[in-house]
């Protein structure tokens, strides 16, 4: 199939389309509502379903529903609509049932505003929702990048019965990119043996995610970190733009990765050794690579659109053994190259040591200056 | 003792729908009898294998150890949306919630009416017991002013905490909803009554006639404070003055049915 023109909410849908799936159910939020309305015309033209729940609770619970029917299932939504989603997904990851949950992130805390953010990463790495589990959590960079992710994302769901989220931001989901559409894969004639279909000539299957007697609780905590080692083994996934010579190292997911690679670019052609490494999982999060990484350049930058919350990530496979330097754009503004660029120049001039803590400090000073420009 | 051989026709057994488990439910509580009603609505229907029910949180949260299919545990109150997603993406098997007053009238009020709303075609069975039995008696929406349960220690004072919900009434003035009914389980009359709703509230589903709900003043002696004899003629002299037996919404297709 030849590459064409596409916009990212619409591509990602179709994508989803593409890999099969049979449930999308979903409630309008900004910077999240095209996939909804696409899905609206999409989903009925092929006999598949489709519902605008009443609130994005209601959404997820029929995901869940869906899932547990073993068909396919997706929702579409944005911050504040994940927060209400948090019970569902507990339950899902308990219930071990495969669902894709797309994210595209907005500026936060509360109601925040609809600019693109990357402000959701805790709240998507490190679960969201109440008791001990584990999501996939896939960070594309490009529109070609999330069409391809969100068909691994459902193989992987099906895969290790597990919760995956893709999470990009409103840069991505509203762009027009060229990128190539995958093939429509065949509906699954079968249902997965666990599913709930109908106790025809077998026992009846049930799926909850109550186990009222600890040690059973405990076999399945057992059973799902073991599974979520499995994925840490099988399924971390980067990408590396200039490191083999590299002294200076960018550390940046998602659309900030992808300012980041530009100014790498440029800071290149001005004969700094520098490169990029970009988590696309960031959960399962790149923890060897980083700190092979670590070993090998005088000094990490790490860049996000939040206050640093891949931050703390980066420092723990860090180890110390380098400085970790903090860029970082918040709120909804995206950094533009030239920061980035300055950022680059900077610490490769710089030898100086930084205590533990003090390059949000120091960020934070050179980000108000910035602010104080006007810039 | 020798027992002497007789010829006798078996009159009552155990239906195929459900499982031989010993309950967990306490003595004279009323959801065996939901229980068993459903499940020989299924067996005379003759659809479960293709039944999934949908358990809440509440007492009948392990409904699916005594139901023999397939079924589901929602979140809290969250049935109603879970059996939506079950329904729409399976529409050739029969989908059933089973919830509590606390579940359905309370923290899931949204999913309960949106569902009736959309004209969902999912059955709904809705257990009315006036109160949270699970978590050990609190005050329910449906809680009886006057009622004293461990949240309400001093009675239920409506001045404070307003007033009881009546679903059925409300549920009825949803467009979607096709079958709306309430019912008692306080005696055999009343049982019998109980399990020709149910049985119409399926026939509704399985002739895709839209949404269904029957909903059943149920007994909970334990938190009550009340034997389970006591506890049925509660039902009767109060629970049933304030929620009325009857049809409330019964669209003409429906009327049509018989059963
Ligand atoms: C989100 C959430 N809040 C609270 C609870 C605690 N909880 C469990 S059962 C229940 C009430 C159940 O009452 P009801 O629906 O009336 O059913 P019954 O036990 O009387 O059959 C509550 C509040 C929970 N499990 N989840
Ligand atoms: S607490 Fe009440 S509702 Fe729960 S099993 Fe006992 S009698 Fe039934």
């Amino acid at each position: 199939m030849a590459k064409e023109l596409l916009k990212g909410n619409e591509a990602f849908a179709e994508a989803a389309v593409r890999a099969g799936v049979e449930g999308f159910f979903g409630y309008p939020i900004t910077p999240a509502s095209e996939f909804l309305e696409y899905m609206a015309k999409r989903m009925p033209a092929l006999g598949r379903a489709f519902l605008q729940a009443e609130s994005e609770i209601a959404a997820i619970h029929m995901v869940y529903g869906a899932a547990c029917a073993g068909k396919r299932a997706l929702t579409a939504t944005s911050g504040p609509g994940l927060s209400l989603m948090s019970e569902a997904l507990s339950y899902i990851a308990g219930t071990e049932v495969p669902a894709v949950v797309v994210n595209v992130m907005r500026g936060g805390p509360g109601l925040g505003n609809i600019a693109p953010s990357q402000s959701d990463y805790n709240q998507m790495v490190k679960g969201g929702g109440h008791g001990d589990y584990f999501p996939i959590v896939l960070a594309p960079a490009t529109v070609q990048e999330a069409i391809d992710y969100i068909t691994l994302a459902f193989d992987l769901a099906d895969k290790y019965r597990s919760l995956v989220f893709i999470v990009v931001d409103g840069n991505l989901g509203q762009m027009m990119e060229s990128a190539e559409l995958p093939p429509m894969r065949e509906l699954r004639k079968e249902p997965p043996e666990w599913a709930v279909y109908g106790a025809k000539d077998r026992d009846p299957n049930i799926l909850t995610s109550i186990y009222i007697d600890p040690p059973d609780e405990e076999i399945t905590n057992i059973r799902l970190l073991k599974r979520w080692m499995e994925i840490e083994k099988n399924e971390v996934r980067y990408k590396e733009y200039d490191l083999d010579d590299a002294e200076v190292a960018v550390v940046s997911f998602g659309v900030a990765g992808r300012v980041c690679s530009s100014a790498v670019k440029t800071a290149r052609e001005e004969g700094i050794k520098v490169g990029l490494f970009r988590p696309i999982t960031v959960a399962p999060f790149p923890f060897k690579q980083i700190e092979a990484l670590s070993k090998r350049v005088k000094r990490i930058l790490v860049v996000e659109m939040n206050t640093g919350q891949m931050l703390d990530d980066v420092k723990r496979a860090v180890g110390g053994r380098v400085p970790v330097e903090f860029y970082g754009r918040i709120g909804g503004v995206t950094p533009f190259p030239d920061e980035i660029l300055d950022e680059i120049r900077r610490i490769n001039e710089s030898e100086d040591a930084i205590e533990d803590g003090m390059e949000k400090v120091q960020w934070l000073e050179r980000l108000e200056e910035r602010i104080a420009r006007g810039e | 003792m020798v027992m002497e051989k007789v010829d006798l026709n078996l009159v009552y057994e155990r239906p195929e729908s459900l499982t031989e488990t010993t309950t967990h439910y306490c003595p004279g509580c009323t959801h065996g009898t939901a229980h068993r009603l459903v499940a020989e609505v299924l067996d005379e229907m003759g659809i479960r294998e293709k039944a999934i029910g949908v358990a809440p949180v509440g007492c009948s949260v392990f409904a699916y150890d005594y139901f023999n299919h397939d079924f589901v545990e929602a979140a809290h109150g969250r049935a109603p949306a879970m059996a939506t997603g079950i329904k729409r993406v399976r529409p050739e098997n029969t989908v059933y919630t089973y919830q509590g007053d606390g579940d359905l009238a309370s923290i899931g009020m949204g999913e309960i009416v949106h569902a009736a709303i959309r004209g969902e075609n999912i059955t709904v069975i809705f257990i009315n017991n006036a109160i949270y039995g699970m978590t050990g008696g609190q005050m329910a929406p449906t809680t009886l002013p006057g009622m004293k349960t461990t949240s309400s220690p001093l009675g239920r004072d409506v001045e404070i905490v307003g007033y009881p919900v009546r679903m059925a009434e409300m549920l009825a003035t949803a467009d979607g909803a096709s079958y709306v009914v309430r019912q008692s389980l306080h005696d055999p009359a009343h049982v019998r009554k109980a399990k020709k709703a149910i049985r119409k509230a399926f026939e509704v589903q399985e002739r895709g006639l839209g949404f269904s709900i029957v909903e059943l003043l149920s007994a909970c002696p334990t938190n009550w404070g009340l034997t389970p004899v006591e506890a049925l003629h509660f039902v009767r002299d109060n629970m049933v003055p304030y929620f009325p037996l009857g049809d409330y919404k019964v669209i003409d297709e429906v009327a049509k049915l018989r059963v």
